[in-house]
C-alpha cells in the first residue's frame, strides 16, 4: 500500500518537476494590476504631455509638430521667467519659517505644562482647515480698509498695510497665509523627533552645567536634524506647487507680482488653452521640483556624512 | 479676420428689422408638445441667471413635456469645462450657457454651435414674439456672425454704471459728475483718507481691470480694432484713458486698490468708505440688502459719466447656444426660447439679478413696476442700453488681452508711463493675437 502512494507520489513529482523548471515560480500576474495603473495614470500622461510640449496645440484648432519651439519661447516670456522668481522667494519662505517656528512650537509642546493636550490640538486645527475656505477668510481680513489685521496693528500704534494688495508685500503676505496653515505639519514631524529621543545625553549634560540653549543647540538640534530635513522636504514640495491659497486671495496679482510657474501654467492651459506651451511649462516645472529634491537629498546625505565625520 | 465693424452691426441690425417686419402669422403657436419625453442637459455659470431657471424648470417641462436637467457650475470653471467638452465633439450638454464678451469669436471660429437662424423663422418652432429685432443691438451682435446668421439667443447684459453714495455726495455738496473730467473732480473732492472716506473705487486688479478702464476708453473715442483687425489698444485713447484711470485709481481711491476685484470694490462702498463706483449694473441687490450694505436707500443710480469723444457703457453679455454635436436641436431649442422669454426675463429684472436683452421686457411698463430695486437703477439700466457699446475686443485671446493689458494698468497704479506700459503689454499680445486667427 504504502509503496504504492510512494510510487504515485514520486510520479506525480516528477511530472511536476519539468513543468516547474519551465515555468519558474513567478509573482508577476499579481503586479499586473498596479501596474497597469502605473502606466495608465502617471507614465502615460507624462509622455504625453512630453509629446504635447512639441505640438502647437490651442483648443478648436487642429495641432502641428513644432519641435522646440515651445521650450524656446520660455527664456524670452516675461511672465515666465518672473514666475519662476517667484516661485522660487514664495518656496523658500515657506520652508524656512514654517520650519523656525514649528520647531520651536515642537519645543514648547514637548515641556509638561497643564492642558498641554488641549492646547496641542489647538495649535494643529489650521492644519485641518480647507485652504480655499481659509484663503477667502484671510483676503477679507487683509482688506486694507475693513480688514481686522489694519485694526489690530493700528492698536498697536503702526501704520496700516496693503498687505496683498501691494506688488511689494504680496508675496510676504501670502506666505504668512500658508506659515500660518503649516507650521502645525512641521511641528508634528518635529515633535515625534524630540519624543524619541534618549534623556541621558540631556541628564550628562546637565551635570557638566549645559545651559538650555546649550543642550538644544548642541543635543537636540543635531539629533532632529533627520526630521527637519523630512519636514523641509515635504514643505519645499508643498510650497512649491502650491496653488489654491495663491489662487483664492490674489488670483497672481497685483499684476503679475504673486504668480508662481503653477499659476502661470494654469493660466496657459485653461485660460488660453495653449496646451503645448502649457506642456512645456509642466515639463520644465517638473524638472525644477525633481532637481530641488534632489538637491535636499543630497545636502541630507551630506549633512549625515558630517555628523558620521565628527562622531569618529 | 472678420471683426465686428459699425458697418456689420448696423447691416446685421437692418436686416433682423427688414426680417421682423416680413412677418410671420402673429397667431401662430408653436407646437410646444412635439418633443415631449426628451430629456435635455443644461450646463450654466453659477449666478441669479441659474437660479432663475432651476426655479422655474418645472414651468418648462409642463409646457413641453421635456424633461432637463441642470448644472451650474463657478464661471470660471464653467467657461473651461465647456471648451473642453465642446472640443472634444462629445459634449454632455444639449444647451450651453456661454459669456460672449470672452467666448464669441473661439466658438464661432471653432464651428461648435448650431446656426438658429432657420429656427427662429419657423413659427412651429418659435413663438411669434421672439424676433432678432427686439433684442438690443450690442445682444445682436453678439449673437450674429458677420454674415447676420444667428448662432445663440442673447441671454443677459451686462452695462457698466456709475453707483454713487447720496449721503457723502451731499455733506461735500458735491453734484452727480455728467463728465469723466467732471467725475475727476468730484472724486478729488469726496476723498479725505485721514476720515477713511475715498472719491472713487473700481477694479485694480489685473485681467477684472479692464471691464473698467474700457468705459473710459470707448468714451476717449478709442475703437478696439482698426478695419484690418489690429488691435489698437496702445493709441493715443488708449493713453488718455490710462491717464485717467491711474489718475483716479492712484488719488482718489482706497489703498491697496491694485488688488481690488469687484467683491473688495464692493465691500468699500457697501461700508460708506467709498463715494462713487463704477461697475456692473447687477450688483443693486447686495447693495440694497440690510444684512449686507450700509448704504442701503443711499445709493444713486446713473450712466456712465461721458467722455471727451462720447458717452457709451462698456457693455458685456451672456447667451445660450446649442452645440453643434446636440442630436436634439429641436428640444434644445424649445428651451433656449423659453429661457429668454418675456416671462422669464421679467422675473430676472424684477429681482435685480440681471437685465435682458429684450427690448420688450425691459420696456414694459408692468414688468417695470414689479421691479423691487429702486426705479433709478432701472432707469439706468434703460439709459445704459441706449449708449451701449461692447466693452472687450472680439477675438479670441480675450484672456490673454486682459491679463497683458490689465497687468499693464495695474503696473500704472504703482507709478508707470501708461504709454511705455501699454506699448510693453502690445509688444507681447500682438504676436499672440496674429497667431491665434492664423491658427
Amino acid at each position: 500500500m504504502s509503496t504504492i502512494v510512494e510510487q504515485v507520489s514520486g510520479a506525480a513529482s516528477e511530472a511536476a518537476a519539468p513543468e516547474r523548471a519551465l515555468r519558474p515560480p513567478s509573482y508577476w500576474p499579481f503586479v499586473v494590476p498596479a501596474l497597469v495603473t502605473v502606466l495608465a495614470v502617471i507614465i502615460f500622461p507624462w509622455l504625453f504631455t512630453i509629446w504635447m510640449s512639441f505640438q502647437e496645440w490651442k483648443v478648436g484648432s487642429p495641432t502641428a509638430f513644432v519641435g522646440l519651439s515651445n521650450y524656446l519661447r520660455l527664456p524670452a516670456d516675461p511672465r515666465f521667467v518672473e514666475s519662476v522668481g517667484h516661485t522660487l522667494s514664495y518656496t523658500a519662505l515657506s520652508v524656512l519659517l514654517p520650519l523656525v517656528l514649528g520647531t520651536l512650537a515642537a519645543v514648547v509642546f514637548h515641556a509638561r505644562f497643564p492642558g498641554r493636550g488641549l492646547l496641542r490640538a489647538l495649535f494643529i486645527m489650521p492644519m485641518m482647515a480647507t485652504p480655499v475656505a481659509i484663503a477667502l477668510v484671510w483676503t477679507m481680513m487683509f482688506h486694507p480698509q475693513l480688514g481686522i489685521l489694519n485694526y489690530l496693528l493700528s492698536l498697536v500704534g503702526l501704520p496700516p498695510q496693503l498687505w496683498v494688495f501691494h506688488p511689494g508685500t504680496v508675496i510676504p503676505s501670502l506666505v504668512l497665509v500658508e506659515t500660518w496653515q503649516w507650521t502645525p505639519l512641521v511641528m508634528l514631524i518635529v515633535l515625534g523627533g524630540i519624543a524619541s529621543l534618549p534623556t541621558e545625553p540631556y541628564e550628562s549634560a546637565q551635570i557638566d552645567g549645559a545651559s538650555t540653549w546649550q543642550m538644544f543647540r548642541y543635543i537636540t538640534l543635531p539629533l532632529i536634524m533627520p526630521f527637519l530635513f523630512i519636514a523641509a522636504m515635504i514643505r519645499a514640495i508643498d510650497a512649491i506647487k502650491s496653488f489654491d491659497i495663491i489662487f483664492a486671495i490674489t488670483q497672481g496679482g497685483p499684476g503679475s507680482a504673486s504668480e508662481t510657474i503653477n499659476l502661470y501654467l494654469y493660466s496657459v492651459a485653461f485660460v488660453y488653452y495653449d496646451l503645448g506651451y502649457a506642456s512645456a511649462i509642466a515639463v520644465v516645472f517638473f524638472a525644477l521640483i525633481v532637481a530641488l529634491t534632489a538637491l535636499l537629498l543630497v545636502l541630507r546625505r551630506r549633512a549625515q556624512w558630517n555628523a558620521l565625520g565628527t562622531d569618529t | 479676420m472678420t471683426a465686428i465693424t459699425r458697418r456689420n452691426m448696423l447691416a446685421g441690425t437692418a436686416a433682423a428689422g427688414a426680417w421682423a417686419l416680413t412677418g410671420q402669422p402673429a397667431w401662430s403657436e408653436p407646437q410646444w408638445k412635439k418633443y415631449a419625453g426628451t430629456k435635455l442637459e443644461v450646463i450654466l455659470a453659477k449666478g441669479p441667471r441659474g437660479d432663475n431657471l432651476q426655479k422655474n424648470i418645472k414651468e418648462f417641462t409642463a409646457l413641453t413635456g421635456i424633461e432637463v436637467e441642470s448644472e451650474q457650475i463657478p464661471e470660471q470653471q464653467q467657461r473651461q469645462k465647456v471648451v473642453i467638452e465642446l472640443s472634444s465633439g462629445k459634449p454632455s450638454f444639449d444647451v450651453v450657457h456661454l459669456s460672449y464678451h470672452v467666448q464669441k469669436r473661439q466658438f464661432e471660429k471653432a464651428g461648435w454651435l448650431t446656426d438658429v437662424t432657420d429656427f427662429m423663422k419657423d413659427p412651429n418652432l418659435t413663438a411669434p414674439d421672439l424676433v432678432p429685432g427686439d433684442f438690443s443691438a450690442a445682444g445682436l451682435t453678439y449673437a450674429s456672425n458677420d454674415k447676420a446668421r444667428m448662432f445663440s439667443l442673447p441671454w443677459s447684459v451686462d452695462y457698466f454704471i456709475l453707483y454713487y453714495n447720496k449721503e457723502l455726495l451731499a455733506k461735500k455738496g458735491v453734484e452727480v459728475p455728467k463728465t469723466l473730467d467732471e467725475m475727476v473732480v468730484a472724486a478729488q473732492k469726496l476723498t479725505d483718507p485721514k476720515d477713511g472716506t475715498f472719491g472713487f473705487v473700481g477694479r485694480g486688479l489685473r485681467n477684472a481691470n479692464m471691464t473698467l478702464w474700457t468705459n473710459f476708453f470707448l468714451n476717449y473715442g478709442g475703437e478696439f480694432l482698426d478695419a484690418k483687425g489690429n488691435i489698437q489698444t496702445d493709441g493715443p485713447e488708449a493713453i488718455e484713458a490710462t491717464k485717467l484711470y491711474q489718475k483716479l485709481l492712484t488719488t482718489c481711491a482706497p489703498p491697496g486698490v491694485a488688488g481690488f476685484n469687484w467683491m473688495e470694490s464692493m465691500a468699500s462702498f457697501t461700508q460708506g468708505r467709498s463715494a462713487m463706483w463704477i461697475d456692473g449694473v447687477g450688483w443693486a441687490p447686495p447693495l440694497e440688502d440690510p444684512n449686507a450694505s450700509r448704504v442701503v436707500g443711499k445709493v444713486g443710480y446713473t450712466v456712465v459719466p461721458a467722455g471727451p469723444k462720447g458717452q457709451y457703457s462698456a457693455t458685456y453679455g451672456d447667451g445660450v447656444g446649442i452645440p453643434a454635436a446636440c442630436k436634439n436641436k429641436e428640444a434644445a431649442w424649445l428651451l433656449c426660447q423659453w429661457m429668454v422669454s418675456k416671462a422669464q426675463g421679467a422675473r430676472l429684472v424684477q429681482a435685480g439679478g440681471g437685465v435682458p436683452f429684450r427690448n420688450s421686457v425691459l420696456g414694459d411698463a408692468e414688468i417695470q413696476s414689479g421691479v423691487k430695486m429702486p426705479k433709478e437703477w432701472l432707469q439706468s439700466a434703460i439709459d445704459s442700453g441706449k449708449i451701449s457699446k461692447l466693452g472687450l475686443p472680439v477675438i479670441i485671446p480675450v484672456a490673454e488681452f486682459r491679463d497683458l493689458v490689465g497687468a499693464a494698468l495695474t503696473a500704472t497704479l504703482s507709478g508707470a508711463d501708461p504709454a511705455t506700459e501699454l506699448k510693453k503689454a502690445h509688444e507681447q499680445f500682438r504676436p499672440i493675437l496674429e497667431r491665434s486667427e492664423k491658427a
